[in-house]
């Protein structure tokens, strides 16, 4: 939740993957993220073929490694709670420099890590293939209900519009000589918001009467008549399905 | 909070996953009602569901990136539940906050595919559920007023936040890849929540009044204040809100029905909007008891919180949890270290006295729920029918 | 057989529900194929009458009929379709996530599907001089063009009567002279609701004066415009130094 979210991750390319339909690709993370994190953590050999799984489509892609690594920074909160974990994880003890360390901590710290890193990384992925709307065409594909859809839909087409009003009245803030800089402040940024608030719910109001006027019964016209051949699907799949036999291999092991 | 993959156990992320999709399905048909505002909603062809859920999750999706400073640099952003459940109700609130984090694991990769479930089901149903029953019960005992509203909003935003935390742990303590102390973890989330929850609080209650002032008819949680302010007489409460002067009207007729002009209804324009607040005042003294109740309860959960600081290991769980605070605060680009300012706060005691406040919260939240459950039942043949 | 008006509304009155009346009884014909403005001042309640077109609003009194079709419940969909209204803000009006999906909402509502449909969103694009930009997100482009698009959107269901609210809006001159250029291409009744007076001069050979909720004036734009007592009546007030007498 928070800053930085204004600007999507996507980066236009016409790479093997920028080019597959959204909804196969969507399941192919997913597939690929359930594998990871249903494999036993102590099977730390299978973690780095995962890696290099998606350092192959990451490559494909052409999306470069710093990219990907800094989107990795959203991750930190829950790196600092995975840090921990040695300490404060009650257990055998080991000693590491001197520093005496819990074994389950440990465990727990890696499988945090490895864990989220691996779907981190793996949604970047798709965020940086797949154009936004493309990403909700294919949660619809995927059979997300359609009011969702559309919900999902107007969300993304109108978020720029209010995200574009809430800068416009931070400008007339400080225009006028503003400057928020302490909790005393929270009572005109609160009046904003109840602007911004006032301002969409309005809006919202305006586009049921545009829709209304063009015919709007409640149900949106679907539109997407894709057919999905299976090479493509396979070829999408191919991600969760490569990294399938390591997940059985490593409960084997 | 924003919970990445591996963090819950398979199992229980299935189990959120489940529990989150059934709040959704839920909060569709819920939501449906709570905005088909408009009198005339059928005969104009369509519910207003989809653009006006779709603009506020916008809206919510705006307002987490509006940041409230704090001191020396550090700010907060609203997490925006409470403001949610509040301004446009309950189910309308759980489905804009589920869309609003949905998209933002596809589409920003924040909070893990798998972890989504755990994710709609903390940070949305939690937050706006237990948000939505202690405004709906404090609404009840507290003055029909405009002050009566903000108060009821900021004790809700409060509790919501520390709420959510305390769910989060639960569901920790049962699908957590790695045990630890729970009970000592649970101590240090609430206390430093409930300082989260505090600016949560403040922020939630301004802007919700800066609607009020505005467009009180807007506020889902205030329609109580204009619907039967003709039928009683209390002086405090005349504000009835004007109707603006331009074409924007078509929707007034939710504010009053009863046009005495040349308005002739010729369609079924006869039926007001579906009333937001249904009109139960038969459970005040429930509530009366219930916060009686809560405040013992408080007293109780304080001395054992402040009664268990032990050394080193609790502020180790002390600052692990702080790392939880940033977050919530989850500032991934421009400001990564911005939190609410919690770090020289965290004083065990502090946070164990004011874990006594979420005492009050649960057990409202518990208690009214019970009772709106029960309420729910009666009505859950009409709204069936709808879908 | 005669062709009916493409809009006839005969003593329209309307009060919101909260009694607060906008229009007292408005009569007005709009003849197939004609351009009119309609002029007033704020508050006069050009809104409310627009709203009362495809029956979002439903006639307290009187009555709306679109090409001999009575606006109500019974034609609601056909009505809808006959009835164009492009809104002012293009953002309201355009809430697809894609141009084209937009374009072609209002035809797929009423049923359309496939190639049928993908030549009907192409040419009303085209008519606008918008084809190239189908696929964009309505985002991406400058104000002028989302107001030609939404104009589009409405061309798309082939009505009977476009209805503009402030179409020149916020436009850049440019951006305005290019959408006069398209309305003066279109074949359709249009309906203008405007401030902008030279706008109404260029584009409307009549001009209708909507003030205090009745039809005040209607005649040729250039008389209208050339009466100032009229104007002044009905506060309505030429840019400074436009002579309408002086535009050939």
């Amino acid at each position: 939740m928070g800053a930085g979210h204004a600007h999507h991750l996507y980066r236009r390319g016409d790479s093997p993957v920028h080019g597959l339909p959204p909804h196969t690709k969507l399941a192919a993370v997913l597939g690929f993220v359930l594998v990871v994190v249903t494999t036993p953590r102590e099977a730390v050999w299978a973690f780095a073929c995962y890696a290099a799984l998606l350092a192959a489509v990451a490559a494909l892609a052409r999306v470069p490694a710093g990219f990907l690594l800094s989107r990795l920074a959203i991750e930190i909160p829950f790196v600092a709670f995975a840090v921990l974990m040695p300490f404060v994880v009650p257990g055998e003890q080991t000693t590491v420099l001197g520093v005496s360390l819990s074994v389950p901590g440990l465990w727990g710290a890696w499988n945090i890590l490895a864990k989220g890193t691996l779907g981190v990384a793996a949604s970047v992925l798709l965020a940086a293939t797949t154009e936004l709307r493309s990403l909700v065409l294919g949660l619809q594909r995927l059979g997300l209900p359609s009011p969702l859809v559309q919900i999902a839909s107007f969300m993304i087409r109108y978020g720029d519009v209010i995200t574009d009003e809430m800068r416009r009245m931070s400008v007339a803030r400080r225009s006028r000589g503003f400057e928020a800089s302490g909790v005393r402040h929270w009572g005109v940024l609160a009046k904003s918001a109840g602007a911004l608030f006032i301002r969409s719910y309005e809006r919202g109001e305006r586009v049921h009467l545009a829709m209304i006027s063009r015919g709007y019964t409640g149900t949106m016209p679907v539109l997407d008549a894709a057919t999905t051949t299976r090479t493509t699907w396979a070829r999408a799949l191919a991600l969760p399905l490569a990294a399938l036999p390591i997940r059985l291999l490593a409960l084997l092991g | 909070m924003h919970v990445p993959d591996g963090f819950i156990n398979a199992p229980v992320s299935a189990a959120a996953g489940v529990a989150a999709a059934a709040a959704v399905a839920v909060s569709l048909r819920g939501a449906r009602k709570e905005l088909g505002g408009h009198p005339r909603a059928e005969d104009l062809g369509g519910d207003r569901l989809a653009p006006l859920a779709g603009l506020v999750a916008a809206f919510v999706f705006a307002v987490q990136m509006l940041n409230f400073p704090v001191a020396a640099g550090t700010s907060g952003h609203l997490l925006g539940g409470a403001l949610a459940a509040i301004l446009v109700g309950p189910w309308t609130g759980v489905l804009c906050i589920a869309v609003v984090l949905l998209m933002q694991g596809v589409l920003f990769a924040d909070g893990g595919l798998t972890a989504l479930g755990v994710n709609i089901t903390v940070m949305g149903v939690v937050t706006v559920v237990t948000a939505h029953l202690l405004f709906r019960g404090l609404r009840l005992v507290l003055p029909r007023t405009r002050g009566g509203v903000t108060a009821a909003t900021f004790v809700a935003a409060l509790v919501s936040v520390p709420a959510s935390a305390a769910a989060f742990t639960l569901i920790y303590a049962i699908g957590g890849t790695t045990d630890v102390p729970i009970g000592k973890v649970l101590t240090a989330m609430l206390g430093v929540h409930v300082l989260i929850g505090i600016g949560e609080a403040v922020i939630t209650a301004l802007t919700v009044g800066a609607v009020l002032a505005v467009r009180p008819d807007l506020v889902h949680g205030a329609r109580g204040l204009t619907a039967p302010l003709k039928l009683r007489v209390d002086g405090e409460l005349v504000d009835a809100p004007k109707l603006r002067a331009d074409g924007e009207l078509v929707d007034a007729p939710k504010l009053r029905a009863d046009g005495e002009l040349v308005d002739a209804p010729p369609a079924p324009a006869g039926t007001p909007a579906p009333a937001g607040a249904p009109a139960t005042r038969s459970p005040r003294k429930f509530w009366i008891g219930g916060v009686v109740t809560a405040l013992v309860l408080a007293g109780v959960v304080s001395f054992y919180a402040s009664a268990s600081p032990d050394g080193l290991e609790k502020v180790a769980a002390d600052q692990g949890i702080d790392a939880k605070a940033e977050e919530y605060e989850h500032a991934t680009a421009d400001s990564p270290l911005a939190d609410y300012g919690v770090k020289g706060v965290e004083s065990a005691r502090l946070s164990g006295g004011l874990a006594g406040v979420i005492g009050v919260g649960l057990t409202l939240a518990v208690g009214t729920g019970a009772f709106w459950a029960a309420r729910r039942r009666g009505r859950a043949a009409d709204t069936g029918a709808r879908v | 057989m005669t062709v009916p008006p493409s809009l006839d509304v005969r003593g329209l009155a309307y009060a919101y529900p909260d009694g607060h009346q906008a229009l007292f009884g408005v009569d007005l014909t709009i003849g197939r194929g004609e351009r009119v403005a309609l002029l007033g001042p704020n508050g006069a309640g050009k809104t409310t009458l627009v709203l009362h077109l495809n029956g979002i609003l439903a006639a307290g009194a009187g009555s709306v009929t679109v090409a001999g079709l009575p606006v109500g419940r019974k034609h609601m969909a056909e009505i809808r379709r006959k009835v164009g209204i492009v809104f002012q803000d293009p953002d309201d009006q355009l809430f697809m996530p894609t141009v084209r999906e937009d374009v072609a909402f209002g035809p797929a509502a009423a049923g359309l599907r496939g190639a049928e449909l993908d030549a009907v969103v192409e040419r009303a694009l085209a008519r606008v001089g918008m084809a190239a930009y189908a696929d964009r997100p309505p985002h991406h482009l400058s104000f002028g063009q989302r107001r030609r698009v939404a104009v589009a959107t409405v061309l798309a269901t082939e009505p009977e009567i476009l209805v503009l609210d402030e179409p020149s809006s916020n436009l850049d001159p440019a951006s305005r002279r290019e959408l006069a250029d398209v309305l003066r291409s279109l074949d359709v009744t249009v309906l203008m609701v405007t401030h902008d007076l030279p706008y109404a001069l260029e584009l409307c050979p009549r001009s209708l004066v909507l003030s205090e909720g009745v039809i005040a004036a209607d005649g040729p734009t250039r008389e209208i415009l050339a009466d100032d007592a009229l104007m002044n009546r009905h506060r309505l007030e030429l840019p400074f130094g436009f002579v309408p007498g002086s535009v050939a």
